[in-house]
């Protein structure tokens, strides 16, 4: 589904290498989790693989299925099936969730020569899954993201995320700001979309989010680098030892 | 003190070919407003509010070509609406409605010649409290020339609005409309102004709102790009009465929109509001002037900008609140959205207050599109053209709102959307 070879990236403004060969393949219908201390390269990797503006790509690909992902605008990328949820969604005063999440869907569509959505089949699809997350009317009515608590905004991008049924989702952190239930609710959506044909790939500091999102591989990222990969037992050493003895270990 | 005299030698040359009509109640008023113009001048670029807007266009004898080319159907062509046409500022009957409805009479200026009329307790009356302390020539100049308008009188809630429709077809028109609009206690009027009007077009709106009554305004200034406007909204409150107007600016080489309201009565709301937006030649001039003189009332001035490709907006608000004013709730933003570097966004909010207990906001800024705003758009599929059009639509927002109506709204919004659509870059 994702395929990442070699990746190495550095930040445009100034000249520093954040990526330093980062090499990930993630199969549909699978899980799996980065972890990594702070500045390890884990957001920058999902800025890059969406398409954010101040990254220059030195060297690597990436592919998503087999379409080249670097190539592409970010509107493409989604188009193709690409999904990040923001560890910080933003704000869009004036823009109304709902006009917000139909024109999303609708340019999706036709960007993939397929039919629009009608509006009174968009209010029906929309409805049911905004129930799903608790996502009340007046959430949706109200303009993206503006007033919502920390846990509405994630849930909002699980919103998006289900609206959108993307081929690879990519989660930001997602687990940030948020406390023990709206943290299992947005884990619920997610499970909710896990399929055969998707994949996913969780990025987070703290094991607890994959107590309630079961991941199939664990990656450890240091300086810019996959540097270890494991199953689900390698989040629990990290939570239990820490990141200083896997980094010492492969030193 | 008389005017200057290279002023007073361009103001004879404006109004050498221009005649004064004649007899019949408006005269008087007609006379005094030639008097008042030849005191003050018309506008220099020294005047204090005409620095960051060239009135030459304006001024000058003789109106300069422009040519009416466009695609776009009439904004409220398809609304219930009472139809008043004027074609280069001359009445036309043939495709008017009858001037008569329910609560609400109707005459034209160029027809009224009786020596009594109500409307000459409004007439240049309106126009010339609001010439302190600002000079406004060029209204005194429509008070004075102005060929034709409309004569409104309401005494209760009209069934449907009135649409004035101002249609332009000849190269070098150059029309003066005046209207004056009189709103008894407790009645309630919806104007709706559209159109080019003419290749230069000054245009003079008085409004006497009385206690209770309710005034609503949505004008669209669209269409015709080459055109230049000079319009004067001069409006009084009444105790307890509500002003509300809002305007659409899209294309026009020149457009200077001055609304001057004066709160007399106890808890009055005057709610002034514009959205425009501008690409290339492109120069666009509100300036407000809202007084305070009565207690608790409420005034909010919104105006919101698009610019881009060379375009110039421009603002010039002022909340006088006058000693004894008190509780008074004022409200004045103003702001652009600059598209690109060649844009030009020039504000002077005002705010002179002398009563203690008031409340008085205010705020200005320029921006660019908010880039976060725009990825997260994009990265959920949305193209970054129908992204920008969304995020500018969105800034607007706050102008478009002042507009009550629902069907209003939308006509607004479908404009702007089709003016983005085709100015995209």
């Amino acid at each position: 589904m994702l395929t990442i070879k070699n990746l190495h990236v550095k930040l445009e403004e100034e000249d520093k290498q954040i990526l330093k060969g980062v090499d990930l393949t993630v199969e549909a219908g699978k899980v799996h989790a980065i972890m990594g201390p702070n500045g390890s390269g884990k957001s920058t990797l999902s800025y890059v693989l969406s398409g954010r503006e101040g990254y220059e790509v030195t060297d690597g690909t990436a592919h998503l299925g087999d379409v080249d992902l670097l190539d592409m605008e970010p509107e493409e990328r989604a188009a193709a099936g690409l999904f990040l949820a923001f560890q910080y969604p933003v704000e869009i005063p004036g823009v109304g969730n709902m006009t917000f999440l139909r024109t999303a869907v609708n340019a999706q569509r036709k960007a993939r020569g397929e039919e629009e959505m009608s509006a009174a089949e968009f209010l029906k699809v929309v409805r049911a899954r905004a129930k799903e997350l608790q996502i009340d009317a007046d959430m949706l009515k109200r303009p993206v993201n503006v007033g919502f608590s920390g846990g509405e905004k994630k849930r909002n991008e699980i919103l998006q995320m289900a609206m959108l049924e993307p081929k690879m989702c990519i989660l930001d952190e997602t687990d940030s700001g948020l406390d023990v239930d709206a943290m299992k609710l947005v884990a619920t959506g997610v499970n909710a979309l896990r399929d055969a044909g998707r994949g996913f790939l969780v990025i987070t500091h703290y094991q607890r989010l994959l107590d309630h999102i079961k991941p199939d591989v664990v990656h450890i990222m240091a300086d810019g680098r996959i540097v270890k990969t494991g199953g689900p037992e390698l989040a629990l050493e990290v939570e239990n030892n820490g990141y200083a003895d896997i980094l010492a270990e492969v030193a | 003190m008389a005017a200057p005299a290279t002023e007073m030698d361009l103001t004879e040359a404006r109004i050498s070919d221009l005649t004064l009509p004649k007899g019949g109640w408006s005269e008087a008023a007609r006379t005094d407003a030639l008097a008042r113009l030849r005191q003050t001048g018309l506008p220099q670029r020294r005047d204090e509010y005409w620095k960051f807007t060239r009135p030459d266009m304006l001024t000058q004898a003789g109106a300069q070509a422009a040519v009416f080319e466009h695609s776009e159907a009439p904004i409220f062509g398809a609304m219930d609406v009472l139809r008043i046409v004027f074609d280069d500022g001359v009445f036309n009957p043939d495709v008017s409605d009858a001037l008569a409805m329910e609560h609400v009479s109707i005459e034209r200026l160029a027809d009224t010649d009786a020596d009594i009329h109500w409307a000459k307790g409004v007439y240049g009356v309106l126009e010339t409290a609001g010439q302190t302390p600002v000079a406004r020539p060029l209204a005194a100049l429509n008070t004075a020339f102005a060929s034709d308008g409309v004569l409104i009188h309401v005494t209760g809630k009209a069934p449907k609005p009135i649409s004035l429709v101002y249609n332009h077809g000849k190269e070098t028109s150059d029309a003066i409309l005046h209207h004056v609009i009189k709103i008894e206690a407790g009645a309630e009027l919806t104007i709706l102004e559209n159109g080019p009007a003419a290749a230069r077009f000054n245009k003079v709106m008085e409004v006497d709102v009385a206690d209770g009554a309710f005034f609503h305004h949505v004008r669209a200034q669209g269409r015709d790009h080459e055109r230049l406007a000079a319009t004067h909204i001069f409006a009084r409150l009444g105790t307890e009465s509500t002003f509300k107007s809002f305007t659409l600016t899209v294309n026009g080489r020149m457009t200077r929109n001055d609304c001057v309201i004066e709160l007399t009565g106890d808890d009055a709301i005057a709610h002034v509001a514009g959205a425009c937006v501008g690409d290339g030649d492109f120069h666009h001039d509100d300036t407000v002037f809202v007084t305070h003189d009565a207690e608790r009332c409420e005034s909010r001035q919104v105006f919101k900008k698009v610019l881009r490709n060379g375009a110039v907006g421009v603002f010039q608000g002022k909340i006088l609140v006058k000693a004894g004013a008190q509780k008074t709730d004022g409200y004045q933003i103003s702001q652009s959205l600059l598209l690109d570097e060649d844009a030009q966004f020039l504000a002077k909010p005002e705010l002179e207050i002398y009563a203690d207990d008031v409340v008085c906001s205010h705020g200005s800024t320029s921006g660019a599109i908010d880039d976060e705003a725009l990825f997260y758009l994009r990265s959920r599929g949305v193209p970054e053209s129908i992204a920008t059009d969304l995020l500018t639509l969105a800034f607007l927002a706050e102008a478009v709102e002042e507009i009550e109506d629902e069907a209003l709204r939308e006509v607004v919004v479908d404009r702007l959307e089709g003016w983005l659509e085709r100015h995209r870059s």
